[in-house]
């Protein structure tokens, strides 16, 4: 955990802001930019701790976003959580809230129209990229790309619950086999 | 928007008696959410205590997604502006986050305590492998609707290839990739739509 300056929590607010307006599809899209920001740039957290705390946030009960408290936790504790959460959720609610109001009647415009097709196949390419980023801690260990084929893979094919994949990736972990 | 007139159900709709059933409610189903909550946000408000028609609940997903953000955020936000205004839209979203915020920021205090435990912090890597996979699964579903994109097929795998190998590949900040393919993206798309 890092001791952060006024101004860096300053940025860092401003960072998670600039991605909860760019966040098109949730905000796990968002991730690699949140990994090339925290780990590259600042070097706040390791490749490990940057994939633990995302895992930590999937396997704990509640809507998938709080992997952003969890990230600004292992940046800079409590006030990082705090920051981080108040960054993504600020603008994207404000957001929410004015287009549950107003935008309705104008959901079927060309421009709205466009910009869901547009915007389509950019989120699909950020998804792959953060499933990309998300393997940078394992990618030399044979077991792990078990986990990652074989978890996508009965996700896909089987009504199975993500609880009992990640249950097997910790218990395998806990073992050493990755 | 309209509450549906044809409702399939025979029984009434329901609304929430007050704000604290209105966090109840949505207390309730994010502690039920494991890896993602929309599922258990469908069956909860749709079939148990039917709040909002399937119809609804689609219109304001479909609104959510096209929304930044997180998707079942927005649909809480906006379920609960229906029934209260802007007070039920903060309690919504209270009751989505307040008790899962406090578990898994206690998951995240004992791992930092234990992360030295070789077999905690292995664990965390086997579960960050399956988080990989998870997300994979997400964006090859995902991608298998690009088959319908108004831009075809060709030019909608261009594009996400193109996103992949700037964001994950070269590492661009996300903003210059969004300016870069964006507005290419946009233009292209109401020029296909407009024929």
């Amino acid at each position: 955990m890092n001791v952060l300056s006024l101004g860096e929590y300053v940025e860092l607010i401003g960072h998670f802001m600039v991605l909860s307006i760019i966040a098109i599809g949730g905000a796990i899209t968002t991730a690699p930019e949140m990994h090339r920001y925290l780990v590259l740039e600042r070097g706040w957290m390791s490749d490990a701790q940057f994939t633990g705390s995302i895992a930590l946030a999937q396997a704990a009960p509640g809507p998938n976003i709080l992997f952003v408290a969890v990230l600004g936790w292992t940046a800079a504790g409590p006030w990082g959580a705090l920051v981080t959460m108040l960054g993504i959720m600020l603008p994207s609610t404000t957001l929410a809230l004015a287009a549950a109001r107003w935008g309705r009647a104008r959901r079927d415009t060309l421009a709205v129209r466009a910009f869901t097709a547009g915007m389509a196949p950019l989120t699909v390419g950020l998804l792959f990229s953060t499933g990309w980023v998300l393997t940078e801690p394992t990618r030399t260990s044979a077991v792990a790309l078990v986990l990652v084929v074989g978890s996508a893979a009965l996700l896909l094919r089987t009504p199975v619950s993500p609880m009992w994949l990640i249950a097997a990736g910790a218990v395998s972990g806990a073992l050493g086999w990755v | 928007m309209a509450i549906s007139s044809d409702d399939s159900l025979a029984a009434p709709l329901g609304r929430p008696q007050g704000l604290g059933e209105l966090f109840w409610v949505f207390n309730r189903l994010a502690l039920q959410g494991f890896g993602g909550v929309l599922p258990v946000a469908q069956r909860e408000l749709v079939e148990r205590v039917r709040w909002l028609t399937r119809e609804d609940f689609l219109e304001l997903l479909s609104i959510g997604q096209m929304l930044p953000g997180p998707n079942v955020v927005n649909v809480a936000l906006m379920i609960g502006d229906r029934f209260f205004g802007l007070r039920g839209a903060f309690v919504a979203l209270a009751g989505m986050l307040a008790a899962p915020t406090v578990i898994v920021l206690t998951l995240a205090a004992l791992y930092g305590h234990f992360a030295e435990q070789p077999a905690v912090a292995g664990a965390l890597r086997g579960m960050g492998a399956v988080a990989a996979g998870l997300v994979l699964a997400t964006a090859i579903k995902l991608a298998a609707t690009l088959r319908r994109s108004p831009l075809g097929v060709g030019l909608a795998s261009a594009l996400a290839v193109a996103t992949t190998a700037l964001v994950a590949v070269w590492r661009w900040p996300l903003v210059w990739v969004l300016a870069a393919l964006g507005p290419l993206a946009l233009t292209l798309a109401a020029r296909r739509l407009r024929r």
